[in-house]
């Protein structure tokens, strides 16, 4: 089912958790909401299934205005960060509750019901649980129980709130790569909420990035790494180099030091914020050249395939900064440059993001 | 020579000792002294004495009516508590602290003031009086009195519960389609049953013991509005100590009878919603 929200606004008190938000989002999409805590994004997944109002701009599930509808009509299924299972129903009832609380007309047979159930535990793997109670199951198995109690009534609409965010890193992982394949298996359409951005570059289809209540950046998870729209998408995303400084024709002018930008359309003189990836930052050693930020080395993380080389730039860009300039470098790169701590270098990037900077 | 076992929390011995010999100073010895005194009689004198007409009919009048308004106040102490809990309105820190009035007021003050307020020429008894309906000087009296004192032991019981009770839970079952009367019935009153029954349990014990409050407005008629704490001390007063001590073993063990019984229910449905307590 396609979801399609439009200029949704919504406020608690002073605060403005979304301010004008849209979405519109393909069928069958396993999708992520993504953001930093307070971006508003569990606030917009609870629109969409309606467990709390808008105050303004409408809900649309396949086409159909749903605005009004109170979650029962909607036809969503809700998985919760802290699972909410029934603690005093076993997970067989559990699983159960959507089915046998239908209105006496569509309500299914108690064979029916059985049968159904247990195939849904067969989906999550856990049908030797079906006795159990809730607190006597393990975090990942409570959530994958919650899951199936959503999928019971056959929501056309799938919405997790931070579904892993209560687990432990193992289990988080695992996790995730099993609701991957089960989306692959079901095609329902799904939406999950987290802050995590490994989590929702690894899982999603497609992403969409919050922040402060609105839509930063709608993609898949390759155009939100490699091509951030945003200033704010370019440091949330992924590690990152961030200079500060004035547009000066080519060059981007940090202190005494300037990198070559290469973009068009950049007015003289204004203030800007430029990134680069660890990976795409270089290392030029001194007099080399009279472009790149001039750094000291801190400290060689060599371990594993890529190495990490930590650096302290010496002017400007030293202001304002408490964390380092991080380049990723293989060992034979680092062994070229004979770089040691302390050495006496300079930072360039092969591809620079600049965007003008909010005043 | 047994090995001593240590333990990380230091004065076990002690604070179990005292814990003890406490107990039996201030709950087991003046009991036992019940049961002793009691067994200093035949058994006929016993039978008589807590078995004649009118101590019997005390008997069903105090437990009838002590499990009547112990229902009662589950049922309204719930909404009470539920209004308390999931509603702001002004005075509601007000109205919290009027819960408690019952368990503050010296049940004489109770007593006197439920009487004036239900006596026949009383605010209320004036117009329930011409329609038939007699609660002062009876045993509906009785029971209002007993509503009355019982009403905090359900409210503060099950308040803390229905605090905890997240509203994930009821969201949940309204996302699976529950309307709001099948999550009441399947999601939230299980989980307020077992602290429901507990302040049942509270209200009723202290029901059955109540004296100050139900004498006043009881009307103390015999085999009609005597309850069994004053059939005790009538004994007294006739200075019947054996007598009123047999009466006394008996609301003792028919108490603690009751008691485990509504603790058993209590154990076995937590035992169904997987608790381990």
């Amino acid at each position: 089912m396609s979801i399609e929200v439009k200029d949704i606004h919504k406020s608690f008190g002073a605060f403005k958790a979304l301010d004008g938000v849209s979405l519109d989002l393909p069928k069958g999409e396993l999708i992520a909401l993504l953001g930093p805590s307070g971006c508003g994004k569990t606030t917009l997944l609870r629109i969409i299934a309606g467990l709390e109002n808008a105050d303004y701009g409408s809900v649309r599930l396949s086409g159909e205005d749903a605005t009004s509808k109170h979650v029962r009509e909607r036809h969503v299924g809700f998985v919760f960060q802290h699972y909410a299972l029934f603690r005093h129903m076993t997970v067989f009832e559990n699983v159960a509750f959507g089915l046998r609380v239908k209105p006496r007309g569509e309500r299914p047979s108690e064979a029916i019901i059985r049968d159904k159930v247990h195939r849904l535990l067969d989906l999550v793997q856990l049908d030797w649980l079906a006795n159990r109670f809730p607190s006597q199951l393990s975090g990942g198995q409570r959530q994958r129980i919650a899951l199936a109690r959503a999928l019971a009534v056959e929501p056309q609409v799938l919405l997790l709130d931070e579904p892993f965010g209560a687990l432990d890193a193992k289990v988080r992982k695992e996790l995730r790569r099993w609701l991957r394949r089960l989306h692959d298996e079901l095609h329902i359409s799904s939406i999950f909420v987290t802050h995590d951005q490994e989590e929702a570059l690894e899982v999603a289809d497609r992403i969409v990035l919050m922040n402060k209540g609105r839509v930063e950046q709608i993609g898949n998870p390759h155009e939100i790494y490699d091509e951030p729209a945003t200033s704010f998408a370019y440091s949330f995303i992924g590690n990152v180099n961030e200079f500060r400084g004035r547009v000066e024709g080519d060059y981007v002018r940090v202190g005494e030091d300037v990198l070559a930008h290469g973009q068009k359309g950049l007015a003289d003189g204004s203030l800007v914020v430029a990134y680069t990836r660890p990976h795409d930052t270089e290392i030029v050693v001194d007099g080399a050249g009279r472009t790149g930020i001039s750094a000291k080395v801190n400290r060689i993380l060599a371990s594993g395939s890529v190495s990490r080389v930590e650096l302290v730039a010496n002017g400007a860009a030293r202001e304002g900064r408490t964390d380092y300039f991080e380049v990723e470098l293989t060992p034979a790169e680092i062994a070229g440059l004979e770089l040691e701590t302390g050495k006496r270098v300079r930072i360039a990037s092969r591809r620079l993001s600049v965007f003008a900077e909010k005043s | 020579m047994l090995a001593r076992r240590t333990r990380v929390l230091p004065g076990f011995g002690l604070s179990l000792g005292f814990t003890l010999a406490y107990l039996s100073l201030i709950v087991l010895i003046p009991l036992s002294a019940v049961f002793i005194k009691t067994a200093g009689m035949t058994f006929d004198e016993f039978w008589t004495a807590v078995a004649s007409p009118r101590v019997v009919a005390s008997y069903k009048l105090s437990f009838g009516t002590s499990l009547l308004a112990a229902a009662i106040n589950a049922v309204f102490g719930l909404i009470l508590a539920w209004g308390l809990v999931r509603y702001t309105f002004p005075g509601k820190k007000l109205v919290d602290a009027l819960i408690d009035l019952p368990f503050a007021l010296p049940t004489a003050v109770a007593g006197i003031s439920l009487t004036a307020l239900y006596a026949k020429n009383g605010w209320l008894g004036q117009f329930l009086e011409p329609l038939g309906i007699k609660i002062a000087f009876g045993p509906p009296g009785i029971l209002v009195a007993l509503i009355f004192i019982g009403l905090p032991f359900i409210v503060r019981t099950v308040q803390p519960i229905l605090e905890d009770l997240d509203a994930e839970f009821e969201e949940a079952a309204a996302s699976l389609g529950a309307n709001r009367w099948q999550t009441f019935r399947r999601v939230v009153f299980p989980t307020l049953l077992p602290a429901l029954m507990t302040g049942f349990a509270l209200a009723f014990a202290r029901a059955v013991g109540e004296y100050g409050s139900v004498i006043f407005i009881a009307g103390n008629i015999p085999m009609v509005s005597e309850i069994t704490p004053l059939m005790i001390i009538t004994k007294l007063e006739q200075y019947d100590y054996a007598g009123a001590t047999a009466i006394a073993s008996v609301m003792l063990i028919a108490s603690f009878v009751l008691l485990l019984a509504i603790n058993g229910l209590q154990a076995w449905t937590s035992k169904r919603q997987g608790r381990t307590s």
